[in-house]
This record gives C-alpha cells, structure tokens and sequence, in this order.
C-alpha cells in the first residue's frame, strides 16, 4: 500500500496557556479529498499552520509520503510538496496575477525570463484544471471566486502534490462553491490530494472521501465520509446534540420602525456594493438577510448605522429620515432609538484595552446619568456596568477587568446588553455569534427573540444561513448588492441557495 | 540668461543631498519600514564623512566612513522596528537626536573647532569634474552653457545621485528583488507564505537607506560644503521625505520633486537681499522658511489623499 | 502606542520596565562619554552633585523640570489620542510670542497676579493656535501629522528670527530680543520654599510657574480620566473604529486634542520668559519641546510619571551643567543624546526587555504573574 500523502504523530502545540493542538495523531491517504471539520477555535488553522511551517510544533513529527520532513518554513513545506490556500488571500492587491504567481519563484533576478515562462505554464494549468483567470489583471480588480484561483494556480504553479484549503468556501457563492469542489476533483483525479478545512457539514458530505473531526485541540474522530452522516459529525463536532433550532412562538409585527429606500452605496474604489435596496422593518419582527459575505450586506448596516456614507436613497427611523447620503451621526441615532451590534466586535464594538465598564458605556457616554457635568460620574457607570454583569451572566463578573481578557462569547454579551439596555427601537445586529462558543450562542439567540416579543425591530444579518432560518420571521436575500428575494422562515436551504447565488438574475442575463 | 544657468546649475547642485536622501527614503517605505531618521543619517554621515576625510587626507575614506556611519544608524532603526516590532516614527526621532548630538560632542572633543571639522583641501574633498569638451562647447548659443555649466563640472556624487534614478527605477520594477520590495510593502503575509524572509528583505531595504543617507551626507561635507558644519543638515532629510510623498513613492517624479525643491531654495539664496517690484524686500526668514511652508502647503493641497504603501509603518506580525 | 503583549504585573510594567530601559540609555550614554575620552563615573557623581548637592542645584533642576512637565503633557495628551505632536518646540516657542504680548502691552498697568493668568492664557492660545493647523491638515486633508509639526517648527523658528531682529526689537538695541519687562510683569521666585526645606541659597531661576505645571499635571490626569472629553479622546486613540461607531467626531477630536496639546506646549514659555528672562530672547526654548516627547514616553503618557522623568531630565540638564564646567568636551549636547536614547529603549524598544523579565518573573513568583490566568478561546 503507498504510503500516506501526509502523516502526523503526535503534534503539540501551545500558545502560552491556551493549548490549541493537543497530541494530534492524523493519516490522510493519498490521492483523496480529506476533510478537517471543527467548530472555530478547534485548532484547525494552527494545525495547518504547523503543516505548512508557519509555526513550529511544540512536539511531534511529520511525514510527507513516508518520509520524516523538517518542516520549518513556507519553503520546506513548498519543497515538500505541500501548497496552501489561504482563508485570507496572501495576494497583493496591486499586482498582476502573474506577478502574484511568481512572487518567491522568480526563477532569476530579471523578471522578464520568468514572466515569460509564468505565463506558459499559466496556459498549462488552466488547460488541466479549468482555472481559467487573465494573467495581467490586476487582483484588486477581480472578483473574489477568481482571486482564489489564483491563489490556487499559486500552490500549483510551485509544485504542489498536496493542497491544503482553509475555509475556502467563506466568500463564494454556492456556485461558485460547486466549480471548486469540480476543480478539487480534477486534482485529485489527477493524483493530487486535498485537504478541506472547514466548519460547514455539507461540504464535507459533498465532496471529501475521510473526513477528521477536531474538538479542543485534539481529533476526536475520523471517519469514511459515505459511512457518516451530518447529524453524527454535528454531535461529534460539539460534543453533545445541538439544537439547531431556537424556540420562539409566532410574531406579532406592529407599526414600521425602519424604512429603507432606494439605497445605493459604493465603496472607496467606487465599486457599487448596494444597489437601489428598499425594505421595512416592524415593530415585533427579526428580518433576517442572508447571503454570502461580501455581496453587500456589511455595507447596508453600516449605512443604516451611521458609519458609511451612501451615494443615494433614503432611511427613515420612526418616519423620520435619517441623513444617510451627509452627516448621519451614530450619537443621534441612538437618541433615536437605534442600537447597532457591529459585525466587528473587536475593532468597532469595543475598546479591547479599555475596563469593561468603559466598554459597557461606549456610544452611550452623552448620557446624563453618566456624567456629573463635563466630568464622568464613575460610581454611576461602574453601577450600570455591574447590573448588566448580572442581567446578562457576563463572566468574569468584574467591572474593572480589560476587555480583551474575557473571552470571545462573553465580550459579545458586553456589547448586546449594552446594546439592548438602552431600550432601542430598533435594534441592527451583525454577526451576532461570530467566534461565541455553543453555551453563548443560545444564550444570545434567546436574547434577541426576547427583543422582538418586546415590540422591538431588529434587523439581523448573518453569514451562518441556519442562524438566519432559525431566528427570522422574514427572510431577505441579498445577492450582488440588491435583494433578490425574500422568503418565510420555512424556505429551504436550496430555495435560498439559489438565491444566495443570484440564480434568477443569472438566467435573466443569459 | 546667466543668471538662469547659474540658477539651473546651483540647483542640481542643492537638489543632489534631497534626491540620495528622497531615493534613500523610497526603498524603506516601499518595504514598509517608515524612516523618519533621513535627516539624522544624513547629518551622522556628513559629521563621520568630514571627520574621516580630514584625518585621512581623503575623499574616499571619508565617503566610506559616512556609509558607514549611517548603515550603523540604519540598522539600529532596523532592529527597533523590524526585529522588535517597535513604534518607527518613535524609533526615527530617537536616531535623530542621538545623531545631532553625538556629532555636535565628538566634534568639539575631537576637533575643538566649536563643533565643526577641518576644512578639506585637494584629495580630501570632492572636486568638480570637467566633462569631455565642455570647454570647447562653452560658447554654443543655448545648448553649450547647458551643457558646460549644468551638466558638466560637478562632483562624482552628483552623477551618482542621478544615475541613482534609472537604476532604482530598474530595481524596483525589473528585478526580482523589486518585486519582492515591492510585495512586502503591500502586503508581507503573501510574502512571508511564498517562502522569502520579510525580515531580510526589510533589512536590505533599510541598509539600503542607510547606504544612500550616507552618501547624501558625504556630499554635503565632503563636496558641497569644504568640512562638517554643526546642524548642516537643516531640516533636509524632512524635506526629501515631503518630497517622497509628493512623488507617491516612485523614482522618476521623486527627481523632479527634488529638483523643484533644489530650484526653490537655490533661488532664495540667489534672491536673498533684493527689492522686489511690489513687495520691497524680502525678509531673509521667510525665504528661509519657504521650503518648510510649501511642504505644508503640498501636504495639504494636492497630495493629502497620496496613498503610501499599505504595509507602511506596522510591524508585520504572523496572525494567531 | 502598545501592542498587546507579553503580560506583567502592574509593578513591573509601571515601574521596572521603564527604569530598565533608563538604566540601559544610560549606559549607552556613557559608552560616548568614553569615546569623548572622559570616564563616565566621573561624569555621572558630577551629575549628582551637581543636581542635587546643593539648594541651587535643587533650584536649577526643578526650574528645568517646569519645562519639561509641560512639553511632556503636551505629548502625553496627544499621544492618548493616537497623535504624535512632535511640534511641541515650535508650539512653545511660539508661545513666548504670547507671554511677551502680554507682558509687553500691560507691565505698567496690572500687578502680576492679573498679568500672570493673562499671560498664561496668551502663551496657551497662541500654542494651541500652532498645534491647530497641523491638526485641521490631518484631519481634514489626511495630511501626515508628524511631518507638518515638523515643519511648523522650522517655521516657528523663522518667525521669531523674524520678530526678534525686526518689529519686537527696541529700536536703539543691538541685541535681538525684546526689552527687559517691569517688575509687574515678573513671576516671583520660589526660592523662599527652597530656603523653608533648610537650603540656603543666592538665587534661582525657579519661579511660581512649577507650581503651574503640577497644577497642570493635575488637570491633565483629570481631564484624561474623569471627564466626557478624556473619553472620547481615549477612545479615539485605542480605536478610530470604535469611536466612530460611537458617535465621536473625527475631526473635532484631533483638532481639540492637538490644540489642548498645543496650549500645554505654549504654557512652557511662561517659564524662562516670565519668570526668569523677564524678556522674549531668541531660542529660550533649547530643545524642551524634544525633551518633552523623552518625558512623556518615560512617564508612559500619565501624569505621575512624566513629573518625575521631567525631575530627572531636570538633573541632567543642571548636572550637566556641572560637568561641562569640569570636562568641557561633555556639553549641553550630551543631553541630547541621552534624550535620543531614552526614546529609543522607553519608545521604540520598549518591549525589548518584557520577554526576558517575563522569564526571570516566571521563575521566580508564578503568582504574580497570574499564572492561573483566565482561559481565553483557542487559536
């Protein structure tokens, strides 16, 4: 029997106290489409990190193809064969796809000799693999499905026999997804074989012959993909049966509290990212907008929110408009009853070197009760900070503690109970469970159904489709930057699916 | 028609200690190493190029004791920022000051002039070059004064400065070196997974810089000037940086910033003095200040939104 | 400023680090003290025996210790808010313009206890003035702060040549500097504090405005933590995002930020030009602005360390001045240097010694370094 394309005895590895990969025993065959599944923050991005010598082990081996490899850098790994596709795209945005592809493999120190010998190979690949994308265009002018093939002609263009993916479905479109999994396919048809990081299920059902499943650092299971079943990997992926539905009785939506119209954004380079979007929200109702990231909905909120400036459209809170195209102030906003849980807790959200009670009071600090004058009234804020500790179970319960040491699910309740404990009208979330462990998660889907039984509207835009289905009583669709649907929250996943990758603006075009 | 020749050529020659500095500046920044320390390398070398030069009789010594110097200054700049990922604008001021004082006391204790060095004499300073048949030329209606006068009689490090322009031009954008510079300024992740050091390659960048300060500063005391004088440096290196940014960071319209600025000063040393139509005179303050007020001014105006490298400034740190 | 790293206790991050970076800046200090051919521990008892060996010395230090209180609070401030005022000599020196105005148009009409606020509200506006332009340029045209204060200098420089050789130079003297002010427009003395803690001395330059700038320091701690303003600028500082997201203006933020800094950096005049010089002289400032960015990232832009790092750069401007008498070759420039080094391993290379006393803390008391440290989400 040929000997595995990659195998790992015993990797450990430490980032002071937390351990993030715990005595890692792992064989994938050669020539197959393995898949690594696992909540986020089980250690699998570290544990490709350690396999393509971006960090070292703290302990253990690696064997590529029988053979005992040092692994110690990007270069070890790239000679021994391994190439990886990033989650985040390592291009550089203003350079050529031939230059991005030659980058580190120049050949010589004159460009020429290697562009030219780039290029053929370039016409090579995309013959054997159908990663058909210009080799003179510009990265930052292409659009993300095609930066990936790029990044993937990269691995190839130096030799890769094993290819490592990481969550690279994040930013396609189920189409987009399925012409992956065709070229993953190809490769591995051709003897090549493939890794699949991911925390979605259903790829791994679509298209990995093993599949792995990482818990807390360590592999708790690996299976044959065509002997398990998504309900066996969900269990072992958490450890416990996941309730993937939210309890929540009918709704009852009143007045309308936010009105969009006409809403058109673009972004700094001018590239249109909302198109002409018009939708309500009522009193007493979540309306959900799915789709896949980066087809407008991150600009939509923040518009709505007061934190990006639109080119045309109007808003309006309570029946008054908000001055989305000039001066839209978040500070007014909130007087007016709008709350905002960015996408962006660590950056927008919060203050991460802040004490929690400075956190909790970010936004609102105009508040009279806050202040004794031009002066902070500090027993009033850290009074405020510490009811919300009980209300919302925030842990620790220390209203002095920095925020970047509490963890991911907690500083995401920091926000919403600041959020939500200043009586909103509306309420804009996004992302509300990015990077939240499973206990939080509930916790919060629960928080924000208790929101709408208040006769609150929220609007609620999420990547994770099974969120969305679960919390929604309407749910949009945005594809491109316009809504191209909006569905009930019984709509399957391929009727949303196909919405998600703008399907009938598609037919309508051909 | 004199008066602009002489005009032309001063100015290639006050132009030349901006454009090495600007050049210099341009290969940090494009790497993503922020160097506000032009001006304190530039000053280190000229004090190191003069001192060198005075004791060894010269010229060459003392350029190479100004490389030296300000390769040394480059590097400490490059461990703080690179190797310990430390605040670059706060890591350039320091070298600034350690270099105005170090060369104002090693200076007075060495040479106990009152901080400046010998003055250079014959082989111990860089004389003008003649270029071949410049003389003959002389009296050619236009082209002949141009060529006699601005081309031809200037030091060796003048024709080096603007031959530096073609080649950083050629280096950046034709080798494998540039495209790498290049990459790491924009983005070092994407180098750092393509398996090249963006360690080596910003250290490069930075010896680099520290090379061409260098040399910047050599000319100063070394051709230009006839020995080190305390603070001659004057606020140039800030000036090269402006002129960087007027530039967007690339080698060609970096001459021509340099130029204008050579052209604006060499004026207010010719004009110094004189009665103007309406204004009368002059303040000599202001025609000193000018360079500093239009820098503001084109910071300002028409290159406030110039977009720097996008690595430029942050230490670049693998992600968790 | 910081990037999180390597955890401390409060102790050692507040109070070892910075005088293990001192002590190194030292230490290379004295590496050119050698190269000058003198020996540093010569230098170094001169130092202390001139700073504080006598109740003169005293005087001098904490005379040059104002200046630096206030140009390391005008750093401070705005590096809370992410901006770094290098224009602080330019500021000052501007501010003098201020002081003398003031001092100039009313010694003859008010008793120095009117001109003295007057004054401290003229050497203010005129700083925060100075530091205003920049600011707008930043946040109005994305014009690179650093750069422009720099440049405002030069031309702060320029201007008071200007002023000083030209319209404020009485017309019958050669010197370049405005005439002596009355008594009324004097600062008095604090040598009767001196004298009470039981020294006995001539006369010092240390005058009411120390008393100013611990007042000041005072201001600049409550402003920065207990107020709306110190929020908001606070925030801004650790995170443009964040307060965007609240509702705090960009603009507006920098331009009060750099023009609070600004005033501070004005208020420094008050020191030479009222209170010891008594008249606007060419170049009173000598380089505190600069000392004044050394300052404020030894005192880790808080209040209660940049009065002592101001004490000690004090020292060493009076005992400097000691020792030159004794090795000339060691002037005034040495502080410079020292100044240089001191922001480089308190600034740029602040962190260059946390991984290793991290190390040695370890080993020695786990506890104190929180080693059953809550345990945060996995990679």
């Amino acid at each position: 029997m040929a000997p595995a394309a990659i195998e790992l005895k015993g990797i450990n590895k430490s980032f002071g106290a937390v351990h993030a990969n715990r005595d890692i025993h792992i064989e994938i065959p050669k020539g197959t489409i393995h898949g690594i599944i696992g909540e986020n923050g089980a250690g699998k991005s570290t544990l490709m990190s350690i396999l393509y010598g971006f960090y070292q082990a703290d302990s253990g081996e690696i064997f590529v193809d029988g053979g005992k490899a040092e692994i110690r850098t990007p270069n070890d790994a790239i000679a021994a064969g391994i190439g990886m596709v990033h989650q985040h795209f390592m291009l550089v945005e203003n350079f050529t796809v031939l230059e991005n592809i030659i980058l580190g493999a120049e050949g010589s120190q004159l460009l020429n000799a290697g562009i030219a010998r780039a290029r053929s190979e370039l016409h090579r690949l995309e013959k054997d693999y159908g990663l058909e994308v210009d080799p003179d265009a510009v990265i930052e002018e292409l659009a993300v499905g095609l930066q990936q093939r790029v990044e993937i002609l990269k691995a190839l263009y130096r030799g890769a026999e094993i290819l490592i993916l990481d969550e690279p479905t994040g930013v396609l479109t189920p189409a987009e997804a399925d012409h992956l999994f065709r070229i993953l396919r190809m490769l591995k048809d051709e003897g090549k074989t493939v890794v699949l990081i991911t925390h979605k299920l259903r790829e791994i059902m679509a298209v990995t012959d093993n599949v792995s499943v990482m818990r807390q650092g360590t592999i708790v299971a690996t299976r044959r993909t065509a002997e398990t079943t998504v309900e066996e990997l969900a269990e072992l992926m958490v450890g416990r049966r996941v309730l993937l539905r939210v309890d929540k009785g009918e709704p009852n939506p009143a007045a309308v509290k936010l009105s969009v119209k006409g809403l058109t954004v673009k972004d700094s380079r001018g590239v249109t990212m909302v198109d002409g979007v018009s939708f309500d929200v009522r009193a007493g109702e979540i309306v959900g907008i799915a789709g896949v990231a980066g087809n407008g909905q991150s600009e939509l909120i923040e518009t709505i929110a007061g934190i990006r400036k639109a080119i045309s459209g109007s808003v309006l809170l309570d029946g008054t408009p908000i001055d989305v195209t000039g001066a839209a102030d978040p500070g007014e906003l909130r007087d007016r009853g709008l709350a905002h849980v960015p996408e962006d807790r660590h950056h927008v959200g919060l203050v991460l070197p802040f004490e929690e009670n400075e956190n909790s009071m970010l936004g609102y600090h105009d508040d009279p009760k806050f202040l004794k004058g031009p002066f902070l009234n500090i027993d009033a804020i850290r009074a405020d900070a510490r009811e919300k500790i009980r209300t919302y179970d925030i842990r620790p319960a220390d209203c002095r503690l920095k925020t970047a040491n509490f963890s991911g699910g907690n500083q995401q309740k920091i926000v919403l109970a600041r959020e939500m404990e200043h009586d909103p009208g509306v309420l804009i979330v996004g992302q509300p469970t990015r990077g939240v462990d499973v206990g939080a998660i509930e916790f919060i889907h629960k928080q924000l159904i208790a929101m709408r039984d208040r006769g609150k509207a929220v609007l609620l835009v999420s990547v994770e489709l099974d969120e969305i289905r679960s919390l929604s009583d309407r749910i949009l669709v945005m594809f491109d930057g316009r809504v191209v649907g909006e569905r009930g929250p019984d709509a399957t996943e391929g009727e949303l699916g196909l919405l998600m990758a703008g399907v009938e603006a598609r037919e309508a075009a051909e | 028609m004199d008066t602009l020749v002489q005009l032309l050529d001063a100015t290639v020659r006050v132009s030349v200690p901006l454009l090495l500095a600007c050049l210099a500046g341009l290969y940090s920044e494009r790497s993503g190493v922020f160097d506000i320390g032009l001006e304190g390398k530039m000053l280190a070398g000229a004090f190191a190029g003069a001192a060198a030069a005075a004791a060894s009789g010269s010229a060459w010594t003392g350029l190479a004791a100004a490389i030296l110097v300000a390769v040394f200054l480059a590097l400490v700049h490059g461990f703080a920022s690179i190797t310990h990922r430390g605040n670059q604008i706060v890591s350039g001021v320091a070298i600034n000051f350690v270099a105005a004082g170090s060369t104002i006391i090693l200076g007075q204790a060495w040479f106990r002039q009152g901080g400046r060095t010998p003055s250079l004499v014959g082989d111990a300073r860089f004389e003008p070059i003649e270029l071949y048949g410049a003389e003959a030329v002389r009296d050619v209606p236009v082209l002949g004064p141009i060529y006699s006068d601005i081309i031809s009689g200037h030091s060796v490090l003048v024709y080096f400065a603007f031959f530096m322009v073609p080649f950083t031009w050629w280096a950046l954008f034709r080798t494998r070196f540039g495209l790498r510079l290049r990459a790491v300024g924009e983005n070092p992740a994407a180098v750092d997974t393509a398996g090249v050091s963006v360690t080596w390659l910003r250290y490069r960048a930075v010896i680099i810089t520290g090379v061409l300060t260098g040399i910047a500063g050599a000319y100063l005391s070394v051709a230009q000037n006839a020995g080190f004088v305390k603070d001659m440096t004057a606020g140039k290196g800030f000036i090269a940086l402006a002129a960087l940014i007027f530039a967007k960071w690339k080698p060609v319209p970096a001459m021509f910033a340099c130029l204008l600025f050579g052209f604006l000063e060499a004026s207010s040393i010719r004009f110094q003095g004189m009665d103007w139509p309406l204004v009368g005179r002059v303040p000599v303050q202001l025609i000193n200040a000018l360079p500093f007020v239009l820098t503001v001014i084109l910071l300002a105006g028409f290159i406030g939104r110039a977009i720097p490298p996008k690595a430029g400034g942050v230490a670049y740190v693998k992600e968790r | 400023m910081s990037t999180p790293y390597a955890k401390l206790p409060a102790w050692a991050d507040y109070g070892l680090i910075p005088l293990i970076n001192l002590a190194v800046a030292f230490l290379v200090a004295g590496l050119v003290v050698l190269l000058v051919g003198e020996s540093p521990v010569q230098a170094a008892t001169l130092l202390l025996k001139g700073a504080f060996g006598s109740g003169a010395g005293i005087g001098y230090t904490l005379y040059y210790a104002t200046s630096f209180i206030f140009t390391g609070l005008a750093v401070a401030v705005a590096f809370h808010c992410g901006l770094f005022n290098i224009g602080g000599e330019g500021q000052a020196y501007i501010g003098g313009l201020g002081v003398a105005i003031v001092c100039l148009s009313f010694d003859g009409v008010f008793p120095w206890w009117i001109n003295f606020p007057l004054a401290i509200l003229g050497s203010a506006a005129i700083g925060a003035f100075w530091a205003m332009i920049p600011a707008i340029l930043q946040a109005k045209r994305g014009s690179h702060i650093v750069i422009t204060t720099i440049m405002f200098n030069f031309i702060a420089a320029s201007l008071m040549v200007y002023l000083l050789v030209g319209p404020l130079k009485p017309m019958n003297s050669m010197a370049p500097q405005t005439r002596t002010f009355a008594q009324d427009a004097w600062l008095p003395k604090l040598d009767w504090l001196l004298e009470l803690f039981g020294a006995t001395i001539r006369s010092t330059p240390l005058n009411l405005s120390f008393l100013l700038a611990l007042v000041m320091a005072v201001v600049v701690w409550v402003l920065i933590w207990r107020t709306k303003l110190g929020y908001e600028i606070r925030t801004y500082g650790f995170s443009p995002k964040a307060a965007k997201y609240a509702g705090i203006g960009e603009a507006r933020i920098i331009v009060v930020t750099m023009m609070i800094s600004g005033a501070l950096a004005g208020m420094m005049a008050l020191n030479p030009v009222m209170g010891d010089q008594h008249r606007l002289q060419l170049d009173f400032v000598t380089g505190a602005g600069f000392v004044g960015i050394a300052v404020a990232l030894m005192g880790r832009s808080h209040p209660a360390g940049i009065v002592p790092a101001a004490i000690l750069f004090g020292m060493l401007y009076q005992g400097g001045a000691e020792i030159s008498f004794v090795m000339p070759n060691i002037s005034r420039d040495m502080i410079v240097i020292i100044q240089g080094l001191v922001i480089l391993f308190a600034g740029a290379l602040e962190h260059m010694f946390r991984p290793s006393l991290q190390a040695v803390l370890a080993s020695l008391a786990p506890k104190s370094m929180g080693m059953s440290a809550t345990k945060r989400e996995g990679a």
